[in-house]
């Protein structure tokens, strides 16, 4: 069997390199000094699908809804192996929020075929909404927290989920459907300057609202249902203490706490 | 009784046939069979990538002087090194009797040109006792291999068997080859003085002297048959070392010659990604780095069938000494081992698999610190460091790359340093008020010029310990009066381990950063306090001024007078000088750090075993300190417990890696509190003498403390 395959990606701050810091107005993160990559989750199920495709063939195809900048980790992951990068640009996808995505991405799904589509479980920035959304939209199974995957035949996946607590339960599910990938499923390529300057002629299509048949109500900053009204970083609340002094003071003191609290013995 | 002469093997006959042709006909049979399983050894090479090693013949030939004729590398190991020079002696001093005696089997009365006569003579009773160290060395080094058996023969279980029957057959050959031509000789000799025909004179206490006194009383018919049959057997056993050589080690004997003349001439530097490619060029080039037997160059090839398997790299490989999978010595012998399969004698050569996952696991290829204490020791030049970048291209162009190292080299690839810090907090380090009041470090741009330029490099920029080894820098560049700066947000990392870590296209992409920032400031030289940065801009940067590490500039100004330094205060400290690896061993700077030392007044110094150029590596810098290698134990403690035994408890150092690693390694070693680490910049800076009034220099100084009182 092939399997023709979708991987939903998005383009983050990449935590560990940026110094997060909220911007003036208190509404978002101050973006000038950012540097971004894809999302780790989207990474993941990146490499899970091309390793799939290794075993079983087919295609995989990356899509992400966003402007232009986000065309760098299209070919990224393409770098890494996917076939096709796609992506879903419009002014009035603006400001959606992850209903308006998952409306987009299933306008894009239903213009093509496949047999399963990835998501990450969540985005770095995100809410863990979009997998699940996507799935109920286009009335397909859906799988959260998947963090193993096997192909029985063409018709059913045998897949792993994370429970809460460590334990692992595993599941039939028929294709076609969509998954939510949990990183540590695999260990993700690595993608270097050089692969992605192998790729850097190779098309990315633009679709816009009309080319989906998106009605442009339905998604952006007008059909957002969500809006975030605030964004802080939480004031410390009682109870929270933060040692200050030496890196061996504070190891110090810290054992001294553990031991008072009975933590240690 | 009538006096006969002796009847030479060319003229007896062996059976039916009469001993000129026989022989005639073993010779060329001999020499057939070496030529083809020469020819076949070669099928590879000639499959193998180009390599530029056709320049600067007359350096080359100095090289075969020195490393080849002089065996210089041998002595580092006092007894092995001193029966290999006397075997090697021996073979060169014993290849004209050799032939003569090949050329005798078919034409009786051949002298070689130039050693008839007195020539001859004194040339004989050179060969005779050539031939009797060579037979006693080969008994000693059979009773080394099989009695006191030195470890670096061992091999571990994991990479096979021992070779030691094969070792012992060869040397056992050649105690025969010896033995026969002794034979030869003295069967002789005893025949023509029992018939009072004028002897040749054999060397006394020789091999053939002794072997003649005991046939003296033998019968004639005897010794004539021993004559005959010692030259059948030095015929067959000849001819059989020859074409036995080439299915192991002892192919060293032909190769070695080839491998020190093509042997890599400059130090510290890497390969080229392909020899002959240029970098604009790069992108046509489908496949980076070494996957497959055949993407090793010709001389790499080479280097695997020179390798004698002597053991002495991985005896000195600190990877190999803390447990690490990686023991140079293997990787070269699995490679020969890999080559005569898929290259065999007899039979067609097929397509074998790729390297990694079959001989070689990726964690023995990341295992490598390149500090090249391997290629400082083997005695045949043997190169290592390239081929594992090479291992290491390969990996990275399949996207093979541990978890670990991925994050490091996406943030190298952003932000231009491997922690994934700000940009523009990379001159943070010059920010601390007591800093600023004590020395101005201005950021060279716009129209902010200097002399010189102080590369500071990630880790010495960013982290926290490190700054101070910054600012100490600094200080001292200050106070000798230099009109510095630094690059700040424009300069990116150096780029030094990304190359090494195989990461060519971000490494060229770092350093045309680098070079663009340097060349706009205009500074006519650049000081570094990072040895990793130094080499990096010595070798790796091209059309970059004058390099030098910060320990050259205190050696150079505590000459000129103008450092001057301070006794030590405490008189019971005994500090010990650790070589780092790029400062050492790849560029040779072993004197300065010690000059500076030295030159403080009452600073005791002692060396550790392992100084100089068989430093030991304190686990490697740049992203290697994210790497989380297999080991048994780190190099660093090690390292710590080496100078422990010194009689030290002030290890200096001159390189902010080392830094990292010696003070972890304190602490996992227990000797907290019994030993500190100290940069040499910090040392040298510590003890300045200061040109500023004795109150300043007092609060500067007290000032000082805390900053190297913190630990980590």
């Amino acid at each position: 069997m092939t399997v023709e395959m979708l991987v939903c990606v998005r383009r983050v701050p990449d935590t560990s390199e940026n110094e997060i810091a909220l911007n003036r107005e208190g509404n978002d993160i101050e973006r000038d000094d950012l540097v971004y990559s894809i999302n780790e989750w989207d990474n993941y199920a990146v490499e899970e699908a091309l390793q799939m495709v290794a075993k079983a063939g087919g295609n995989v195809t990356v899509v992400t809804v966003g402007g232009d900048d986000d065309e760098e980790i299209l070919r990224r992951e393409m770098a890494m192996g996917a076939n096709h990068g796609v992506l879903l640009c419009d002014e009035a996808f603006d400001g959606s929020d992850g209903k308006g995505i998952a409306t987009i991405l299933k306008a894009f799904v239903q213009k093509g075929h496949y047999d399963l589509i990835l998501t990450g479980v969540q985005a770095e920035d995100g809410g863990a909404q979009v997998g699940g959304m996507l799935a109920a939209m286009l009335d397909y199974p859906f799988a959260s927290l998947v963090n193993s995957i096997e192909v029985r035949d063409g018709k059913t996946l045998k897949i792993g989920r994370e429970i809460e607590g460590g334990n692992k339960e595993m599941n039939e599910i028929d294709l076609p459907c969509v998954l939510s990938i949990q990183t540590g499923i695999n260990e993700p390529r690595y993608v270097g300057m050089r692969g992605i300057r192998q790729v850097a002629s190779l098309p990315v299509p633009t679709y816009g609202a009309a080319e989906l048949g998106v009605e442009a109500g339905a998604v952006g900053a007008s059909g957002a249902k969500v809006k975030r009204v605030d964004y802080f970083a939480p004031a410390l609340g009682k109870g929270a203490r933060m040692l200050e002094g030496s890196q061996e003071e504070i190891i110090d003191e810290l054992l001294e706490l553990v031991k008072a609290k009975g933590g240690l013995k | 009784m009538m006096v006969r002469s002796i009847l030479e093997p060319a003229q007896a006959n062996y059976w039916l046939m009469q001993g000129q042709t026989l022989f005639l006909i073993l010779h060329i049979l001999g020499v057939a069979c070496f030529s083809y399983i020469v020819a076949k050894r070669m099928t590879p090479l000639l499959r193998g990538q180009t390599d530029a090693r056709w320049d600067r013949p007359w350096t080359r030939l100095g090289m075969v002087g020195k490393f080849w004729l002089g065996q210089w590398k041998q002595p580092r190991y006092r007894g092995a090194g001193t029966l290999h020079l006397l075997i090697f002696a021996g073979f060169l001093l014993l290849a004209t009797r050799a032939f003569t005696v090949l050329i005798q089997g078919v034409s009786v009365n051949f002298v070689m040109p130039g050693l008839s006569g007195e020539a001859g003579h004194v040339y004989g009773i050179i060969t005779d006792y050539a031939a009797t160290a060579v037979f006693l060395c080969m008994v000693i080094a059979m009773i080394r291999r099989l009695v006191f058996r030195p470890a670096r023969y061992e091999v571990p279980p994991q990479y096979g068997q021992a070779r030691t029957a094969d070792a012992i057959f060869l040397l056992a050959l050649i105690a025969v080859l010896m033995a026969a031509d002794g034979l030869l000789e003295a069967s002789k000799a005893a025949f023509q003085t029992q018939q009072g025909q004028p002897a040749e004179f054999l060397a006394v206490l020789s091999l053939a002297w002794m072997l003649k006194g005991a046939l003296l009383s033998t019968s004639l018919p005897l010794l004539q048959n021993l004559h005959l049959g010692s030259y059948v057997l030095h015929e067959v056993t000849f001819f059989f070392l020859l074409c036995y050589r080439p299915f192991g080690i002892q192919f060293h004997v032909e190769t070695s010659l080839f491998s020190v003349y093509f042997a890599k001439l400059d130090r510290g530097t890497l390969k080229p990604v392909r020899w002959g490619v240029s970098e604009e060029h790069l992108d046509e080039v489908k496949s980076f780095g070494v996957k497959k037997f055949e993407d090793f160059t010709w001389k790499h090839m080479l280097d695997f069938y020179s390798c004698a398997d002597c053991g002495r790299c991985s005896d000195n490989c600190p990877a190999n000494a803390v447990g690490r999978p990686l023991s140079p010595r293997f990787l070269t012998r699995k490679a020969r081992e890999y080559s005569f399969q898929h290259y065999p004698v007899l039979g067609r050569a097929d397509q074998g698999p790729n390297l990694i996952g079959s001989i070689y696991s990726e964690d023995e290829i990341w295992s490598c610190t390149t500090c090249g204490a391997c290629e400082e020791e083997c005695p045949l030049l043997i190169e290592y460091i390239d081929k594992i970048v090479d291992l290491r291209r390969g990996m990275i162009d399949d996207g093979n790359v541990p978890q670990s190292l991925q994050k490091p080299l996406k943030a190298l690839e952003s932000r231009g340093n491997a922690y994934g810090k700000m940009e523009k907090k990379r001159a943070d380090w010059v920010k601390p008020k007591e800093f600023q009041l004590a020395c101005n470090v201005p950021v060279l741009e716009g129209e902010q010029r200097a002399d010189t330029l102080y590369f500071v490099d990630s880790i010495t920029s960013y982290d926290d310990r490190m700054q101070a080894i910054g600012r100490a820098t600094a200080k001292i560049l200050d106070h000798i009066g230099e009109n510095f700066g630094i690059l700040g947000a424009a300069e990116k990392d150096s780029g030094h381990e990304v190359r090494r870590f195989g990461e060519e296209t971000l490494f060229q992409s770092l350093r045309d950063h680098n070079v663009e920032a340097i060349q706009a400031t205009g500074v006519k030289r650049i000081v570094t306090s990072d040895p990793h940065a130094y080499n990096a801009l010595k070798h790796d940067y091209k059309n970059m001024p004058q390099v030098e590490h910060i320990s050259q500039v205190i050696a150079r100004e505590v000459k000129s007078g103008k450092i001057q330094f301070r006794p030590v205060e405490d008189k019971n400290n005994v500090y010990t000088y650790h070589d780092p690896c790029y400062l050492g061993r790849h560029n040779q700077i072993y004197d300065d750090p010690r000059d500076v030392l030295d030159a403080i007044p009452g600073l005791k110094r002692v060396e550790m075993d392992r100084s100089r150029d068989r430093s030991f590596c304190c686990g490697g810098g740049g992203l290697m300190l994210f790497y989380e290698p297999k080991e048994d134990q780190r190099m660093g403690v090690k390292r710590v417990q080496m100078a422990a035994e010194a009689g030290a408890n002030v290890l200096v150092t001159a390189c902010p890696f080392c830094m990292v690693n010696m003070e972890d390694a304190i602490k996992v070693a227990g000797l907290e509190g019994k030993m500190t680490a100290i940069d040499l910049a910090e040392l040298a800076e510590q003890q300045l003498v200061r040109k500023a009034p004795a109150a300043v220099e007092a609060a500067e100084v007290a000032g000082m403390q805390p900053e190297f009182a913190a630990g980590r």
